[in-house]
Parts: structure tokens; sequence; C-alpha cells
């Protein structure tokens, strides 16, 4: 009796694997439409001003609030809340296809979604869900999230920023670096120590609306790639907030963080891949059309090798992210995945774009192609969110960990 | 007044470069990106806007074809429409599908639902035969507004701004009617991820042409299909004149 039962928990399991194997290769019709409608979006809202909004560093506010009427802007986010109820894959696969069209867009999107909502989602009270995350659906408002300092990046634990307790109110002082949608967000997530001699157990999070008195912005940064992005520093100085404006309990605001890096991964991840899949289309499209030698450069093996290389760079990407993001959808450990997604991803955006101006040759120079643009977009994603050293370590230690004698 | 009736058609994506097979039988199909027909979406559009306006209580997506015409349906759904009918056609029948029959089909479901509008796009980008609209307007004996460039409930009539070649003409006509959309009836709306969660739970009725008593047999048959001529190059000329005589030496003119 307990090997029948043993055996049918068995054939269980290996069913519902098969399950998700057979999802990697054909995804439910749902996640089908779902995708279809935001590459449609991207294809007929997005691509056509992606070069625009580039050259002239403008912020998509219509197209933000466009992409919120249509509950892009929290896809995770249960409908009670205002969001579109879906799961993490839909999730990566909007990113992906919205970042297709636009690198800048598809960043606002996964920094609204991953690094807001996010951990008020997970950590937040209901009450604090109602006022922080449902203005922040419709696209009206997008929020941000302050790590970095000025002083630390990939060394978060050593957070100088500080909280103290002052009556019934929360006093903030100090630096945040690098914050992006900074100058167009209406609330940050902010991390801060309320005891540096416990290190990272000392920090936690809190919630600041912005415009907020003691809160103020640094000058926008003029960046290399994203720049329809604001990025800037926000200062606080004596800047005051209600007790209950803290998420989350004291001391987590380390942990907080970490878990909603690790979710922000998948969504960077996709952005990456949206950015390395429009450098790939580009450069395919190319190489129809351009004729050296007396035929299409499509012909010549240089540059189906690269094409080759470029397409397997961005599906084995895509399905680290996509298993990524099935695995937080099954509330199973995906810290590793997401590691692997996020370093897989940005570097096959920085090698397809690389690549992409290569066959594009001169004109992959210009910004009459948006090959160029793609190269500077891609750049910050084996950046922020986790530097692709952050994610071997990460990685490594998870791996180490699973290996242990 | 309650029920709008829409017909969406799955065909190949306006984008896709279609191909002749190589027996010249037809274009290739298989692995191809479909989607709706483009005046198909602006049909579903126009229809829930009318619902929305509080104007009829519910919009029926109607699909003849194999079984991926349901996906079609669903983007219907995830657009606004309450919910579908397959009608299911397959094979031979289905590559024989065309005007006269499905006309028939959405006149028997015009009378079997108790429509009081159904809306068609004005052509599709497959066959762009336009016919559809005017055959079922005929088969029911009720009164159309083809090439809609604006759609306007009156009470019991529709007041139909029609595009036509030297203008536009506006007509009132009584319900039950036929509307064929065109071009610049509306701007069809992207299906927000929330209303396609919400699709999944729509019903989507499935039937065969012989549930309603129609019979799908073709009239007509394909005899040879051929890409159009390469285009040729074209000659430059220096003035008017030249054109001009050029023009006569070629006997256009």
């Amino acid at each position: 009796m307990a090997a029948f039962y043993k055996a049918r928990k068995a054939l269980a399991r290996f069913v519902s694997g098969c399950k998700s194997f057979s999802s990697l290769a054909e995804l439910p019709e749902m996640h089908q439409m779902m995708r279809q409608t935001c590459r449609d979006y991207a294809d007929r809202e997005l691509a056509p001003i992606a070069g625009k909004l580039d050259k002239e560093h403008l912020f998509p506010a219509q197209q933000v609030h466009e992409l919120g009427s249509m509950g892009v802007m929290a896809v995770e986010v249960p409908e009670e809340l205002g969001g579109a109820g879906m799961d993490y894959l839909a999730y990566a696969l909007a990113v992906e296809e919205i970042s297709r069209g636009c690198g800048s867009t598809g960043c606002v999107v996964s920094v609204n979604n991953s690094l807001y909502i996010g951990p008020i989602l997970k950590f937040g009270t209901q009450e604090q869900k109602e006022q922080w995350i449902t203005p922040f659906t419709t696209g009206e408002k997008v929020g941000c999230f302050a790590l970095s300092e000025p002083g630390n990046g990939s060394d978060a634990g050593a957070a100088s920023t500080s909280a103290r307790q002052e009556g019934d109110e929360w006093v903030l002082n100090g630096t945040k670096a690098w914050i992006t949608n900074s100058w167009d967000a209406s609330a940050v997530v902010v991390f801060a120590s309320t005891d540096k001699s416990l290190k990272h157990k000392g920090i936690s999070a809190f919630l600041v609306p912005m415009p907020h008195p003691g809160l103020s912005l640094g000058k926008k940064e003029d960046k290399l790639g994203i720049r329809a992005t604001s990025t800037a520093n926000i200062i606080l100085d004596d800047c005051r907030i209600p007790l209950g404006n803290m998420l989350g309990s004291p001391g987590a605001g380390f942990k907080i963080a970490m878990q909603t890096l690790d979710s922000g991964r998948i969504g960077i991840a996709s952005q990456a891949l949206g950015i390395a899949q429009a450098a790939l289309d580009c450069a395919a499209d190319y190489a129809h059309k351009r004729t050296a030698f007396g035929a299409p450069i499509g012909k010549l093996q240089a540059v189906q090798f690269k094409l080759a290389d470029m397409a397997v760079a961005v599906e084995s990407a895509r399905l680290l992210t996509w298993k990524a993001a099935m695995l937080k959808d099954a509330k199973k450990p995906f810290t590793k995945e997401a590691a692997m997604a996020k370093l897989a991803a940005s570097e096959a955006a920085t090698f397809c774009s690389h690549q992409s101006i290569q066959v594009l040759g001169g004109m992959g120079y210009v910004t009459d192609m948006p090959a160029e643009r793609h190269y500077r977009d891609a750049r910050i994603t084996e950046i922020y969110e986790g530097t692709s050293e952050i994610q071997r370590l990460v990685i490594a230690g998870q791996l180490l960990k699973e290996n242990a004698p | 007044m309650s029920r709008v009736l829409v017909g969406v058609k799955r065909v190949i994506d306006y984008a896709v470069k279609v191909r002749v097979k190589p027996d010249h039988s037809g274009v290739v199909t298989d692995g191809v990106k479909h989607s709706m027909n483009p005046f198909c979406e602006i049909a579903v559009e126009e229809a829930v806007k009318l619902k929305e306006k509080k104007l009829f209580k519910e919009v029926v997506a109607v699909s003849c074809g194999p079984a991926q015409a349901t996906e079609t349906i669903r983007t219907a759904l995830a657009m606004g429409c309450d919910r579908g009918i397959h009608v299911e056609v397959t094979g031979k029948d289905y590559e024989s599908l065309g005007p006269l029959q499905v006309s028939k089909i959405f006149a028997a479901l015009a009378k079997k639902e108790e429509a009081s509008l159904v809306i068609l796009g004005k052509q599709a980008i497959d066959d762009d035969c336009n016919q559809t609209g005017q055959m079922t307007a005929a088969l029911l004996d009720w009164p159309q507004g083809t090439f809609a460039s604006e759609v306007e409930i009156e009470g019991d009539k529709v007041k139909v701004v029609r595009e036509i070649d030297g203008g536009l003409e506006t007509i009132k006509i009584n319900m039950p009617a036929v509307v064929t959309a065109d071009l610049r009836l509306n701007t069809p709306r992207y299906a927000t991820l929330p209303n396609i969660m919400k699709a999944k739970k729509k019903k989507i009725a499935n039937m065969k042409p012989a549930d309603l008593g129609v019979d799908i047999v073709s009239r007509l048959e394909v005899l040879r299909v051929d890409e159009p001529p390469t285009r040729l190059a074209g000659v430059k000329v220096e003035t008017v004149d030249d054109l001009v005589a050029k023009l006569k030496e070629s006997g256009t003119i």
C-alpha cells in the first residue's frame, strides 16, 4: 500500500514536471494573448517614438498612462487592488515585449512593478497596500526604489542613510544615489538604518511620498542609455514621515531589499531580453536588405555565424528567465535561477547589440538605425539591480550551498 | 433591441509576406502567423462601444473555421465581447468556405440569437471579397449600412455615415440591420491584461453549419493561384512633354 502511494506521488511529480517542461516550449493561451497585446502596443506605439524619447530624454508619460490602463504597470497586483491579477511569467513576458519597443519604457515598467510595488505587495499591511499600491496601478503615478548611496552600491549593507524616531514620526537623513524614475515618481521605498551598530540588521524600509518636505532631488544624470528615464540622487534632510510609513518590521529592511532584488532581477532580465531581441531583429532584417559582393550579406557565413550566436544567446537567456519566473510562481526557491537569468540576459543584450552594430557596419553607428540605441540601452542591464559580478557571487553561493558535504 | 452579433475572421497577419504554394492551389498557411482581420477588429470595437453606451445588452462574437478560430474569438472576448460562437468548419470545407456560405451561417445565427444588429468588417484582407455583409443583409432581407465611418443609434433606427467614392453619404436604416465597418470608424482598443483574464471565463459555444441547417457546399472552384507579376523597372523622363509622348507611344492615352 505504501509503495503504491509512493509510486503515485512520484508519477504525479513526474507529470507536473512534464507540464512545466512543455509550458516552456508552448506558453498557455492567456500568456500568448497577453504577450501579443504587449507586442502590438510596443510595435505600434513605442518603437516609432523610441528614438525621439532617447534623443530628447523625454519621459514617456502618455505611454505609461496607456500601459497603466492596460494593466501592465501592475501585472502581479490582485484585481481588488487595481492590478491585472496575473502571474510573474506574464509580467516577464510583458516587460520583454515593451522593452523590445523601447528599452527606457521597459525600465519604467520594471521598476514600478518589481522594485516599488513588489516589496509593498509582499511586506505591506492591507492599509499600506491600498494607499501605496492602488494609485500606482493606473499609470498616472509611478514609484521608485532607493537603496544605493554615493558611498555604497554593491555593498548594500553599509547603508549610511539614517532614520531616528521622534515622537510619532520617523526623521530620515542621508543621500540615495542612482535612483531610476526619481524625477517622475510620486513615492519611493527608502532603506535607512535605525541602528548602525546592528550593521545590515539595523536597516529598515520606509515609504515616502514625493514630493515631500525634507526630500529633494539631485540633478538628472546624463546617461549613456535608457535616456527617457530619469536617474538622480534623492537627498533626505530631516525628512519627516508618520510612524505608519515603515514597511515591514524594524531591521527587516536588508531582507526586504534582497528579496525585492531577487524578483527584480527577473524583470531586468526581461528588459535585457527585449533589447537583445530588438538588436537581433534589426541585424537579421539588415542582412536581407544590404547587398555586398553581389548578394545580400545574409548569404555570408561571417554574418550567419553572428546571427546564430545572437539567437542562441537570446533564446537560452529567455528560457532561464521563464524558468526563474515559473519557479517564483510555483512558490519554489528561485534566487539562483533569477541571478542566472539576469546574468545571461544582460550579457546577451550587450553581446547582441554589439554584434548588431557590427552587422550593420557604418549604418550601425549612426542614429538613423536603432542599433546604436540598443547598444547604449543594453549596457546598464549588466550594472543595475545587481552587477554581473554580484550575480556570479549569488549563483556560486547557492551552488556551493547545494553541494555542501 | 438587445443583442449585437459581430463576425470575426482569422486571417494571415497583415505584416506577413504571403507566399503561393508550389502547386499553385493556394497560399501557404501552415506555420504562418495569423490574427484577427483588421476590419473585424474595428467591428468588434464598435460593438463593444455601443454596449458601453448601454445601447445594447450583449455582444456575441462569431467565427467560422477550424479549431484555431477560437483564438480569434478569445481576442474578441478580451476586447469586451460577452460570449462567443465557434462554427466549426475544417479541412477541404474550410478551404472552399467563402462569403456566400458564411453569410448563410450569419443569417441563421442572427435569427437564432434574435440580434438587432450584425456588425462585420467591410472585407477580409485575405480574399478582399467585400461581400459577406451585403449577402447577409440580403438573405435576412434586412437593411444594410456598408463602409461605415460613423454609426449612431437613434431609437430603433441606425444612422450610418458611409464612405463612398464621391465622399460621405448619410443614411438612416431600420433595425434589425447589417453594418460593415470601414477603416475610419474607430481605433480598436488593445486587449487589457485584466480583460484577457476575464476572457478566460467567458463561454464559447461550439456548433457545426449543419446544426444551423446551412449547406456549405461551394459553388466556386479555385483553378489556380499565382503571385502578381514582378514589378518591372520604370523609365525616367525629363519633361512633361516627354511624359505625354511616352504615354501616347505606349497607347495608354
